[in-house]
């Protein structure tokens, strides 16, 4: 029955995703204060900032949902931040995915060591609307980068990464039949290209990646499952273009592995656009389809995600 | 309704999948198979010699403006360097010009160029091209054609 009302209403569902997450992103007390100092933390750091020579503006892509540097759902060959191989440059982050029932904070900050190495951190928290339930988990993030460079390089810049997860809230993984319902490690690889001037003179990016996971929803209801207790592997793909030096408009898909026997889990896939006025911040607004989840169908809604670039 | 709207969904799931997909692919052999072409269009898209001697003089003014690029100009002939950036910048755009300079790697040598000067530099060419007004994708084609110098120019 639910199901029908959202389904009627899904074609107005992604303007009413945007308010919502307006709304409850940006007046609730917590999340205002938090982007307010990432704001005035990034305005502060304009006139000393001497990072951000590294790389021409837009190369180091967004933050993940995970605090990985890449799209908002996959990551990317890309590193955080705009440090060249002499300099280290720190980011820090706060996202929102707002679907019709759940709702996904995400905030935390990265390290890029001279472009080689990225440490990152990111705290979740997963509010399940319905059952006024929330589950948190942190992430604790490395990707080295093995070959290349996005745009100089004559073959894609491949990375390798991993994503350690420890569910702070686990009684729901327990509930649903989650094999490990404490914590989690994903490994990936994966390879981006920016071909300047390819299509009609825009410049284009690719990325696509492999994910070895047990994680069920990103770990948040634990990892590996009644139906499947191993690891998997995911294909993840983004695509973008840029409409110009500041503008980047794009599509991601990601593969999400299916372990657990009490609700199906699907693929992901958004359509974004993201927002670089200068090397110093980064806004970014898609539109989200995150399939079933924990047995609601059609989790379909808007991001909104802010990343600072602070030195 | 329900049933009806939820295969429309994954329908909708599934194109989004196939055309992603389908534009990777085409991405990747596109990119892998086409080589510089070179025709004169991006040589006329920059205003052919006249256009290209004006972002050259704007470019050597930007240049000696830039605290941190300025330095590396300090002993070189502004006149030679106007001349041979001209023939080289009408030559890989298509131009019917020689360039008769020395090799990136010789010019650039012994000068510990970072990726940081680097980038710098190409974002005082883009500063003039934005203020001369060369379109967005001209300017990422004339890039695409200098990208493939760096290796011969930083960290020598
Ligand atoms: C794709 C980028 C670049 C291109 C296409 C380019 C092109 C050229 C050309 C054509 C010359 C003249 C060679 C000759 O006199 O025979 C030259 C010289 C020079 N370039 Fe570059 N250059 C680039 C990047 C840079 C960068 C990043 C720097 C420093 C930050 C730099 C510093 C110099 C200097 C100092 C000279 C003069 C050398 C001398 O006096 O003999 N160039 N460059």
């Amino acid at each position: 029955m639910a199901t029908t009302t959202r389904a009627a209403t899904s074609h107005s569902s992604f303007r009413q995703g945007l308010s919502r997450i307006f709304h409850r992103w940006l007046f609730s007390p917590g999340a205002l204060i938090r982007i307010c100092t990432l704001i005035i933390t990034a305005i502060a750091m304009l006139p000393i900032a001497h990072a951000g020579e590294g790389k021409i503006l837009a190369a180091p892509g967004v933050t993940q949902i995970e605090g990985s540097a890449g799209g908002g759902l996959t990551p990317w060959a890309v590193l955080a931040g705009y440090a060249s191989r002499d300099d280290i440059a720190g980011s820090v982050f706060s996202s929102r995915v707002g679907v019709d029932d759940y709702r996904l904070d995400v905030w935390g900050g990265a390290l890029n060591f001279y472009d080689r190495v990225e440490i990152s951190v990111a705290h979740q928290k997963f509010d399940l609307k319905q059952a006024g339930a929330e589950i948190r988990q942190d992430i604790y993030g490395a990707k080295v980068r093995l070959y290349g460079d996005l745009i100089y390089s004559e073959w894609p810049q491949v990375s390798t990464g991993v994503q350690y997860k420890r569910l702070q809230d686990t009684a729901i993984a327990k509930a649903v039949g989650a094999a490990d319902e404490e914590h989690g490690t994903d490994f990936y690889l994966t390879a981006s290209k920016l071909h300047l001037g390819a299509v009609g003179g825009y410049n284009l990016l690719w990325s696509i990646g492999v994910r070895a996971t047990k994680a069920n929803q990103l770990g948040l209801l634990g990892f590996g499952g009644d139906k499947r207790d191993r690891y998997s592997a995911q294909v993840e793909a983004a695509l973008a273009v840029l409409l110009n030096a500041h503008v980047a408009v794009g599509a991601e898909y990601r593969q999400k592995p299916d372990n657990l026997g009490f609700a199906e889990e699907e693929d992901w896939s958004d359509v974004f656009i993201a927002y670089f006025p200068n090397k110093h911040v980064n806004i970014t607004l898609a539109w989200v389809d995150l399939g079933d989840i924990a047995g609601q169908d059609n989790q379909r809604g808007a991001y909104l995600s802010l990343t600072g670039y602070l030195w | 309704m329900t049933q009806a709207n939820s295969q429309a969904s994954s329908i909708l799931r599934d194109a989004t999948k196939a055309i992603a997909i389908t534009l990777t692919a085409a991405t990747l052999h596109l990119t892998g198979c086409a080589g510089v072409t070179q025709d004169a269009s991006l040589y006329r898209a920059l205003g052919g010699e006249q256009g290209i001697a004006r972002l050259v003089d704007r470019f050597v003014e930007e240049i000696s403006y830039s605290e941190d690029i300025a330095p590396f100009f300090a002993d070189t002939d502004p006149d030679r360097f106007r001349e041979k950036l001209s023939e080289q910048l009408c030559n890989i755009s298509g131009g019917p010009c020689e360039y008769t300079g020395d090799s990136m790697r010789d010019s650039h040598s012994g000068m510990s160029i970072s990726e940081a000067d680097f980038n710098k530099t190409v974002d005082l060419l883009i500063n003039v091209m934005n203020k001369e007004g060369v379109p967005y994708p001209t300017q990422n084609r004339l890039l695409k054609r200098l990208a493939p110098m760096r290796k011969d120019i930083i960290y020598l």
